[in-house]
């Protein structure tokens, strides 16, 4: 489903480019969970953020369900980000000025697959039942992280990108967030790639990649 | 995709009533003032132009004569015997008690159908179906049903209503019209009506005297004449305008700020930026067009209010006559919705500009309305020294009224773009003054909040320039009037008589009574190729002491009443170049000119030649008005005996204060709209303050919080805020003076000498300013309360929040 190929990428800096990635290669199936792990600046985020077509590779190439990511335009990767695949982010990015209920129907609605007995059942799996009608900042930051999941899992998206979904939370309510997204994605049948510092999420995927200056140490 | 997109785009706004209420209320009340203004200016042209083309004059050549000056009947008789197809005119001014108008004779046999005015007793062709009581003594008026009822027994000839007539004016069989106007055998102006016949004589070998003017739509006097009143007014449009948009940008330019983060969510979930550009411009383009058309209401409402005074400002001024009731022009609407797009489109361009830019994982925190706007000052400084730059090269080298109103706007636009600076300037002054930490925070904190409140700030500023520039312009006008008046109207008693006979009897019984019987008397005339009259004037000390000259020759009295030099008035010699020594042009001859006098009210050119040689020019003119000298304390009697004697009513005999308090009133009237105009534009700079403080005041909680935490009551932070919000408009204002009186000096200089040929001294008013001053520093303190109260009443825990991670 997803295969990336000699990934490269670089940042300008004062002295020249400044390698990031340095020819990753990587595939994952359907329903297969991958963690990313990796000392800060080791290129974990940048490589979720190039498959989730939100950045654009210097070198290689990368497909999703066939489709060349790569020499995808700027309209033909925010279809690939509206349909394909979803990406849950470290710090929300909810829309502050919807409530929860059309928050979490926010990109099922974008992709014209809104599905209202999913999301219905989705916020009550996800305890949100009581909350649909708050606004985010009326939210505590693992309710929160729990709308995150929610609207990304509304559209049924065939790869789910997690950048340190349980980073802003404290270790007891990430480990009940991340529980709930591992059930969830696996009902889904999506493949889910995390991108995380903890051992202990990583110990919950199915597989560990760990990065070490822009290339896989293993 | 689009739905949901733009359903949480519009969220906003829904989260945040009264910023969306905030740009409506800006965008429309630009509108209003702008599309207000546009709607009096067309409706006085529409006026200019019915009447104009009433005749066809806009587009028929006219034969005159060549230096101007009316022409015998004659001439008319033999260009018709020698081929040529004209029509004869003669129009002039008929008074009947409060009422002037137009009076124009026409021929109607001559006249080709359709160029003949509309209405009542006039057939399809020319000739047939005339009414009988046109051309029979004592013959019609024909005229507009108000003009009809005002002139109703007035007159020794008939007036009727005719539907479609304009107001102000009558039309009458030119015999008729010379009979009223007492120019028997005179005519105008010929109207050529059609190609001459085969062999027809030139013009310059049967009549070299005589010229053909080509047709022009603008050549029409009234349209020229009144184009400079317009132009002020739509400056002060463009004005008001621009101050409204100062909001819609503040609310525009705050509403991206703070949805930057939902601007990259969106993108991130897969709305491309082409999408989300062109649904952020459809959500600009639907609030703009609400706006707009709620603007477009409420400036007919305003047109409607303000088209009365403008109507009396013209018709006090050019004599132009402007219809009272507002007529509803789609054009008008379609421009008012253009312009409210335009407006939006302008305010919004650079917030567009940087959500294009946006990339898509660059940190998405509201910026604070730029608080790291030190690259935006120095660029702000830049392009004020570019404009000032501009203006200055505008001052020294420019020409015309669009010259002078392009300095103007370049220097406000400077002073405005400078104003942060300025601020910032003695923000970091004041700073210095600091004692105590709880100061040294609240000069660095109103240091932080001036990026958010200077577009705010700089419309107060525009809005105090305009009020302390157009206030010196009319208080020094005004104080230069009232001088001129006592200087221009010396005589004690001004008298009217009928007729010929009486006017005869009447001198006869003032002789013994007064000092000395002055006559006033007037030919009208083309003088520089433009309508405008010659008046004969008396040798006597009235004039040679108190006659306002701006420059003349040595011995010009002695010179004028020896009948070779004349006097003009200063708007011809600014428009002609002429200077005393000069030679003019004029029926009778060539003159020198001995003097110049100004003549403030009055844009139409003006001569002033010695009476007896008036009376050798113009024999026709009868001496039917007299200035009276009498001592002050006898005009009254006299006036009543004058009355008395001869059956005289009220009008037909003024002492000179009731000429001052009427001439005054006109001036009043003419600068209420202008008034109005300034008033609302100062309201409109209020509202940009209030809505910039509240729309700001939830950003204000991380900078109040800690300040709190640290031991400041929320009372305290409230009253310091109150404080800082009057700071700020009092150094505004003092930025607003030395740019108010620049505006005043162009006005002044360039821009009346421009429209309307006269220049005026310019006086300062310490006293206006103090009081303008006190005004602004109320209306900042007024819009600052209600944010400085909502703060003092913020929960704790809503402060609390701030440190909390859950915010």
């Amino acid at each position: 489903m997803l295969d990336v190929r000699d990934l490269r990428k670089f940042y300008p800096g004062e002295a020249g480019p400044v390698p990031v990635l340095r020819g990753i290669d990587l595939s994952l199936g359907p329903g297969e969970t991958l963690a990313l792990t990796g000392e800060s600046g080791s290129g974990k985020s940048t490589l979720l953020h190039l498959i989730g077509g939100l950045d654009h590779p210097d070198g290689g190439s990368i497909e999703l369900d066939g489709i060349d990511v790569t020499a995808l335009d700027d309209a033909g990767r925010a279809a690939l980000r509206r349909r394909t695949v979803g990406v849950i982010f470290q710090q929300f990015n909810l829309i502050p000025s919807l409530d929860v209920a059309r928050n979490i129907a926010f990109q099922a609605k974008l992709a014209g697959q809104h599905d209202a007995d999913w999301t219905t059942e989705l916020a009550a799996r996800l305890g949100l039942s009581d909350h649909l009608h708050k606004y985010p900042e009326q939210l505590s930051g693992g309710q929160q992280q729990r709308v995150a999941i929610g609207r990304t899992l509304a559209a049924r998206p065939r790869l789910v990108l997690a950048d340190e979904p349980t980073g802003n939370l404290d270790e007891e309510t990430g480990a009940a967030v991340l529980g709930l997204m591992l059930r969830l994605v696996e009902e889904t049948g999506a493949a889910l790639l995390t991108v995380t510092h903890s051992d202990r999420l990583a110990a919950r995927m199915g597989r560990r990649l760990h990065l070490r200056h822009g290339r896989i140490a293993r | 995709m689009i739905g949901a997109a733009l359903g949480a785009l519009l969220s906003h706004w829904t989260r945040r009533p009264f910023q969306l209420l905030t740009l409506v209320i800006g965008l429309a009340t630009a509108t209003a003032l702008w599309s207000g203004v546009q709607a009096i200016n067309a409706q006085a042209r529409q006026s200019y132009a019915d009447a104009a083309n009433r005749l066809g004059e806009a587009d028929l050549p006219v034969i005159e004569a060549r230096g101007g000056g009316d022409l015998a009947q004659a001439r008319f008789i033999a260009l018709r015997r020698a081929g040529w197809q004209v029509a004869p005119i003669i129009e002039g001014q008929l008074a009947s008690g409060d009422t002037a108008i137009l009076l124009i004779g026409i021929d109607p046999l001559s006249m080709p159908p359709g160029r003949l005015p509309g209405g009542a007793g006039f057939g399809a062709e020319p000739g047939a179906g005339l009414d009988a009581d046109f051309l029979a003594p004592p013959g019609v008026l024909l005229t507009g049903p108000e003009t009809a009822s005002q002139l109703e027994g007035a007159l020794p000839v008939p007036v009727r209503a005719a539907e479609g007539m304009a107001e102000g004016r009558a039309y009458a069989d030119i015999g008729i019209a010379q009979r009223l106007l007492n120019r028997p055998g005179r005519i105008d102006r010929m109207l050529v009506t059609g190609p001459g016949s085969l062999g027809a004589p030139s013009l310059e070998r049967i009549a070299p005297d005589l010229a053909q003017r080509r047709p022009s739509g603008e050549d029409d006097a009234l349209g020229r004449l009144t184009d400079s009143f317009h132009l002020n007014l739509t400056a002060f449009g463009l004005l008001a305008f621009a101050v409204g948009l100062f909001i819609v940008r503040g609310a525009i330019g705050l509403a991206f700020e703070q949805r930057r983060p939902v601007f990259r969510t969106l993108r991130a979930l897969g709305v491309s930026r082409n999408a989300l550009l062109g649904l952020l411009a459809a959500e600009l383009a639907a609030l703009a067009l609400v706006s707009g058309a709620a603007g477009m209401g409420l400036g007919y409402l305003l047109a409607g209010l303000l088209l009365p005074d403008v109507a009396a400002t013209l018709r006090g001024l050019y004599g132009a006559q402007v219809e009272g009731a507002l007529s509803i022009r789609p054009a008008w609407w379609l421009a008012g919705l253009a312009i409210a797009l335009a407006g939006t489109a302008l305010a919004a361009a650079g917030s567009f500009w940087q959500v294009a830019r946006l990339p898509l994982l660059a940190p998405a925190q509201p910026r604070a309305w730029a608080l790291a706007s030190r690259k935006l000052l120095r660029g702000q400084q830049l392009a004020a020294l570019a404009l000032a730059a501009a203006a200055i090269a505008l001052a020294l080298w420019g020409s015309g009224l669009i010259a002078g109103f392009a300095l103007l706007g370049a220097a406000l636009l400077a002073a405005a773009l400078l104003l942060p600076s300025i601020l910032q300037g003695a923000l970091a002054l004041g700073a210095r003054t600091a004692r105590g930490v709880v100061q040294d925070w609240f000069w660095a904190d109103t240091r932080q909040q001036v990026p958010g409140l200077s577009l705010a700030l700089m419309a107060l500023l525009l809005a105090l320039s305009a009020n302390i520039g157009v206030g010196t312009m009319v208080s020094s006008f005004r104080l230069t009037f009232t001088g001129w008046l006592d200087q221009r109207l010396a005589a004690e008693l001004y008298v009217t008589a009928p007729d010929a006979e009486t006017a005869a009897r009447m001198r006869e019984y003032l002789a013994p009574r007064t000092g000395a019987i002055l006559p006033i008397v007037q030919a009208e005339a083309r003088i520089d190729g433009q309508p405008g009259a010659i008046y004969g004037v008396a040798d006597h000390a009235t004039y040679r002491r108190n006659w306002p000259l701006l420059g003349s020759v040595p011995g010009v009295w002695d010179r004028i009443a020896a009948g070779g030099s004349v006097l003009i008035n200063e708007q011809l010699s600014r428009r002609a170049g002429l200077v005393p020594g000069d030679k003019i042009d004029l029926p009778g001859g060539r003159f020198n000119i001995a003097g110049i006098y100004s003549d403030y009210g009055n844009p139409a050119p003006q001569v002033m030649m010695g009476l007896t040689r008036f009376e050798s020019e113009f024999p026709e003119v009868p001496q039917l008005r007299f200035a009276l000298r009498v001592p002050p304390e006898a005009a009254a009697d006299l006036a009543r005996a004058l009355r008395a004697q001869f059956g005289l009513g009220d009008d037909a005999v003024v002492d000179q204060a009731a000429v001052k308090a009427l001439s005054l009133a006109i001036f009043e009237r003419t600068f209420t709209v202008t008034a109005a105009l300034n008033v609302l534009t100062l309201s409109v700079a209020g509202l940009a303050i209030l809505t910039s403080l509240l729309t700001l005041g939830t950003m204000r909680l991380p900078q109040l919080a800690p300040v709190w935490s640290l031991g400041l009551t929320r009372a305290r932070l409230a009253r310091l805020e109150l404080t800082r919000a009057i700071l700020l408009a009092a150094i505004t204002f003092l930025a607003a003076v030395p740019t108010g009186l620049l505006l005043a000096w162009v006005l002044l200089s360039i821009i009346n000498v421009e429209a309307f040929g006269w220049r005026l001294p310019m006086h300062v008013f310490p006293g206006d300013w103090l009081r303008l001053g006190v005004l602004s520093l109320l209306a900042a303190a007024l819009a600052s309360l209600w944010p400085s109260i909502r703060i003092a009443r913020t929960p704790p825990s809503d402060l609390l929040k701030v440190f909390a991670n859950e915010r």
